[in-house]
């Protein structure tokens, strides 16, 4: 079951750049927390304990499977909050139609 | 860190049945402008403005159920730049998401008389703090976002 998106959780989970390489790394494909530490120049334990805040923010779900604790990206959450941002356009769109509605029932009255 | 802005430019067009100086009344008159602008399909927690250049105008709103952040406040502050009667509007305003700045954009709006009523021109330019801009970003994909991102929250 998706997390809810918690928009401070996100904020926060992003405000890192190592959180940020670990979902642009994770946005190719789910991967095993091993293999997506290797290249990165710190620790398991701390990678960990990264994935741990994506993770409550709704952005990356894991799942250990044996021994191996595989990571992904929550698609659901990442185009929620994609769609939310873009969203400045339609936003307009929708406040130019209810100017479009007003004026219909304004004619009417 | 390197904070990075996205700037970009849209352009929405909407033909009304309604005269151009009935479109401008309803961006004048704060009692038409809240009933479309604040106050349909969205709880509006404070609304005020003063339609004179160099007035300013203030929406905060509380988002939605179907946002992805139900219950934060998007506050839309804006200031009036240069109004021509039935003809133009201009305005440069900002969104504030919970505490933080999101944006900050100049937009016009452009009535023109038409055959059947009017035509309204809406053009954004705007900076956008943390990636949104729209359809371009989605092309971009979510590397934009948190590079944009940055700015907003180191």
């Amino acid at each position: 079951m998706p997390q809810r998106i918690n928009i401070d959780r996100v904020f926060h989970a992003l405000g890192d750049p190592t959180r940020r390489a670990l979902v642009e790394k994770l946005s190719e494909g789910p991967m095993s927390v091993s293999r997506l530490a290797a290249p990165l120049a710190i620790t398991l334990a701390a990678v960990v304990q990264h994935l741990q805040i994506l993770e409550r923010s709704g952005l990356v779900h894991t799942e250990k499977a044996g021994r191996v604790r595989t990571c992904r990206i929550e698609p659901n959450a990442l185009s929620e909050v994609e769609q939310w941002f873009a969203d400045r356009r339609s936003m307009w769109a929708r406040k130019l139609d209810a100017l479009g509605e007003f004026l219909a029932e304004e004619e009417k009255n | 860190m390197n904070p990075t802005v996205t700037h970009s430019t849209f352009t929405i067009e909407r033909r009304y049945s309604a005269t151009p100086e009935r479109v401008f009344a309803a961006f004048a008159d704060p009692a038409k402008k809240r009933r479309w602008f604040a106050e349909r399909n969205q709880r509006t927690a404070e609304f005020e403005m003063d339609f004179q250049v160099g007035g300013r105008e203030r929406t905060k709103s509380e988002l939605g159920p179907d946002t992805p952040f139900p219950g934060v406040a998007i506050t839309n502050d804006t200031v009036y730049q240069d109004i021509a009667a039935n003809r133009r509007i201009v305005f440069a305003y900002t969104m504030t998401l919970g505490d933080r700045r999101i944006s900050a954009s100049l937009a016009t709006v452009e009535l023109l008389p038409s055959d059947t009523g009017a035509v309204l021109i809406f053009t954004e330019q705007g900076a956008f703090f943390e990636g949104s801009d729209g359809p371009k970003m989605r092309q971009e994909g979510w590397n934009g976002i948190l590079d944009g991102l940055n700015a907003e929250v180191e």
